[in-house]
């Protein structure tokens, strides 16, 4: 799943004849594109899973296979690049679906005119990325467009990996009275990048947390029962739970004062009226655990230097497919999926 | 409407004729300009709205305030969040 | 965060909920004017946590949904110019104009940029001197200030290529508007805490008084809703009818005397209409001598046609808080955030917007 966090609005109008920046955003737009456009054009069972990469058994063995699209702007963002997003950004799908990455590929379009240093630094960025993420980049290939047709670039990345045996993990595989956790504290790579663009600018320490999870993932399977994964990109961990609570068909509660948020964030979030609920993470993700593992797979997870501010967030149950909020008054209210990205509430 | 917010004064300067500072959000900084807040001064807490700070917060007002309230919940003494420091903050919202 | 966080304690809200319950013996309706007050309102779910004798309306406090309709169909055309850069606040891209918004005009080709602070508008306009940029200043009181100061900076540093397309509105005149209009059921007030930092609360004393309202000037914190509710049911069950200050931490009776003085140097009252509900006398601000070479409406004459709404929008009726979001025939079917019919429902401080993301059925229809 593609993985920048756009300021740009949402969408307004009735829906027409063209597709809308919303399309992309993660949320209600995109769903119905995949859902009304995609899936009964192409659909097979594992596509329309949903899952953020297609587990396929070939020959007895289950690979995982992912493709991501990455056209993040500014290229370059406190923290990381488009280089290493696009690699993790892949390994992490993968991840979620409990594999082992082992390999990538990549697809550069280059715009015409974009400076060769720019692109260098992005390609050393890569090649450090899956370093860290023990993945070998075996193929790619490269395009050049004209001017203005590419934004700098886009890079597109696909990757495989192996399920091991006696791992399933799934969207599908929630079930009430699991625990929902989140491996890190929420909203902190979509301010980030908001952060180097025009208009909204703040002086330091918003970090994007673009970061390979896999030894993360690894070691909280490992402590216990952990039935979903999903990493926490476009649209947030509310939209992702969304996302999990349909596929499930489960009804799940969060409470909002459980769920970390780094202060440099909040602040941020606070002044341009954001919820960090909605906004995009790349080195969190949501997992759905057996209440009875919730302990010890938490205690699994802060052990990683990843996840050193999991947190549980809330709990899954029985009912319609709505995500709630219990807020810091006591009030519960339904979370629901956006249409689009957040605009700053500004005025 | 009018979405202000609260930060700290953390440094005063000058920029194309205008009086303007730094403020801080509970860990994130950004700029404001402090024409309409001539008294403030450094750690002095304004209400920030489209990078304009338009109150100094009264920190006397809002302690009196808040000690009545805290009788209206039954509370005695509690526990107010500080500046920002320290891993307190960072887990908890 | 400091002066945010203690003011979301729940055992003080619980505490200030029980006070309300038990100082109400009958039922009242209150109105927050304020866009900002009405989303805490609603996402909190405050409404709700109330006693039932207490019905909250939602007035017209949210200057994206009162903008007039040829203001943005204007705010477009300036923007589709080659030679115009319009900058916005963020919240204004998605309101709907007569054939569509700021966000798709961009998307065709305009050049609009979203800022966060109108002094980021004059940078656009110095780092590009060759072409025109026009700021949307749009808002209440609060942001008036900083509107004046943009421009008077560009005015002073001589950045001639920095225009205002003035969509200022007051308060006061709204509420004496929503006072005096037919079936009116409005018996007290929250004022508008950030409005109210800059002005102070005398314009208010005399609403009062001559409409016999209780008015507290209430902050956007859930504690400062809870006690500023708290204030205005009191005075309604003594038949008290005063202005209070509940947001003592930020105003005062006076307001904030520098920033009145740059809004007064650079702006003058005029007639306004507002979005829903039509022109209120001496409601709106527009630039004054020497600052009108800078008004976008003199240097871009508006040649459009007639600004048409959609037919089933009951908008209006909403700002004025004579309708619920929910009872709007079109609410959640026909218009949501996705594709909405009227401003309330764009604005995230819009009530209809606020109703939709909080989960609320249309009335009587299982959500």
């Amino acid at each position: 799943m593609s993985a920048e966090f756009r300021m740009e609005c949402p969408v307004p109008l009735p829906p027409g004849a063209n597709v809308l920046l919303g399309h992309g955003s993660g949320g209600k737009l995109t769903a119905q594109l995949i859902r009304e456009l995609f899936v009964p054009v192409l659909g097979n069972g594992e596509l329309a899973r949903l899952g953020d990469a297609a587990v396929v058994d070939v020959g007895g063995v289950r690979i995982a296979f992912t493709t991501d699209a990455f056209v993040v702007t500014p290229k370059f963002f406190p923290g990381s690049d488009i280089g290493a997003l696009s690699v993790n950004g892949t390994v992490n799908d993968l991840a979620m679906m409990g594999a082992k990455p082992l390999f990538v590929s990549a697809a550069l379009i280059l715009e015409e005119g974009l400076p060769l240093e720019d692109l260098g630094s992005i390609v050393a960025s890569m090649a450090d990325a899956c370093r860290r993420a023990s993945v070998k980049l075996v193929t790619g290939d490269t395009k050049v467009v004209e001017r203005r047709s590419a934004d700098g670039l886009f890079v597109i990345t696909s990757g495989i990996g192996v399920v091991p045996d006696g791992v399933d993990v799934g969207p599908e595989l929630a079930r009430p009275g699991d625990a929902v956790l989140v491996s890190g504290p929420v909203g902190s790579h979509g301010v980030a990048v908001m952060s180097r663009r025009a208009g909204i600018e703040f002086e330091a320490e918003l970090v994007s947390d673009t970061a390979p999870l896999t030894g993360l993932v690894e070691a909280m399977i490992a402590a216990g029962d952990v039935r979903v994964l999903r990493d926490a990109t476009r649209g947030g961990m509310a939209s992702v739970l969304n996302e999990l609570a349909e596929a499930s068909g489960v009804s799940i509660t969060v409470v909002e004062a459980d769920v970390p948020v780094l202060p440099p964030v909040r602040g941020a979030c606070e002044m341009l009226g954001l919820d960090p609920l909605y906004v995009a993470n790349e080195g969190v993700c949501v997992a759905i655990v057996s209440g009875d593992d919730a302990a010890a797979v938490l205690a699994a997870a802060r052990a990683h230097p990843l996840g050193s501010r999991a947190a549980i967030v809330g709990t899954v149950e029985e009912g319609a497919p709505v995500v709630r909020l219990r807020t810091s008054l006591g009030a519960t209210r339904p979370l629901l999926l956006l249409a689009g990205d957040q605009l700053p509430r500004i005025c | 409407m009018c979405l202000g917010v609260p930060g700290k004064v953390i440094e005063v300067f000058e920029e194309h004729g205008l009086r303007m500072g730094t403020v801080d959000f509970g860990g994130i900084r950004r700029k404001a300009c402090l024409e309409y807040a001539p008294e403030v001064g450094l750690d002095s807490y304004v209400v920030i709205h489209v990078g304009f700070a338009i109150s100094v917060v009264d920190e006397e007002e809002a302690a009196r305030q808040y000690a009545l309230l805290a009788e209206m919940g039954n509370l005695e003494g509690i526990d107010l969040p500080q500046d920002p420091e320290g891993v307190r903050d960072e887990v908890r919202r | 965060m400091r002066f945010v966080d203690e003011y979301r304690d729940e055992r003080i809200a619980r505490g200030l909920l029980d006070e309300i319950a038990r100082t109400v013996t009958r039922p009242w309706t209150i109105m927050e004017v304020c866009g900002g007050q009405t989303h805490t309102l609603i996402r909190q779910g405050i409404d709700q946590l109330l006693p039932p004798e207490i019905e909250l309306v939602h007035g017209p406090g949210c200057p994206v949904c009162v903008t007039p309709l040829a203001l943005i169909d204007e705010a477009i055309e300036i923007a589709r110019r080659p030679g115009s850069i319009l900058c916005s606040f963020g919240d204004m891209l998605r309101v709907p104009g007569s054939e569509e918004d700021l966000f798709i005009s961009r998307a065709a080709g305009a050049d609009v940029r979203v800022v966060y602070s109108p002094l980021d508008a004059v940078e656009v306009a110095r780092r590009n001197p060759d072409r025109t940029v026009v700021f949307f200043a749009v808002g209440f009181e609060t942001t008036a200030p900083a509107n004046a100061t943009a421009v008077k900076q560009a005015h002073d540093l001589g950045i001639e290529n920095f225009a205002l397309l003035v969509a200022h509105v007051l308060v006061p005149p709204a509420m004496t508007a929503i006072l005096v209009s037919p079936g009116n059921r409005v018996q007290g007030f929250l004022a508008p805490g950030h409005v109210c930092t800059v002005m102070g609360w005398t314009e208010y004393e005399p609403i009062a008084r001559d409409f016999r309202v209780p008015i507290v000037v209430t902050g956007f914190e859930p504690l400062d809703l809870l006690e500023g509710i708290r204030m205005v049911v009191g005075q309604l069950e003594e038949g008290r009818a005063e202005v209070e200050n509940q947001y003592v931490r930020s105003v005062r009776r006076e307001g904030n005397l520098e920033a009145q003085a740059v809004v007064a140097e650079v702006f003058e009252v005029c007639d306004r209409a507002w979005r829903g509900i039509g022109v209120i006398p001496n409601s709106g601000l527009r630039l004054r001598e020497p600052y009108r070479e800078h008004d976008a409406e003199l240097i871009f004459p508006h040649e459009g046609g007639l600004a048409s709404e959609s037919e089933e929008c009951i908008a209006g009726m909403v700002l004025r808080g004579r309708a619920k979001p929910d009872q709007c025939v079109a609410y959640g079917e026909l218009c949501t955030p996705e594709h909405p019919l009227g401003a309330p429902m764009v604005s995230s401080e819009g009530a209809c917007a606020a109703y939709f993301l909080a989960g609320r059925a249309r009335a009587g229809v299982p959500r």
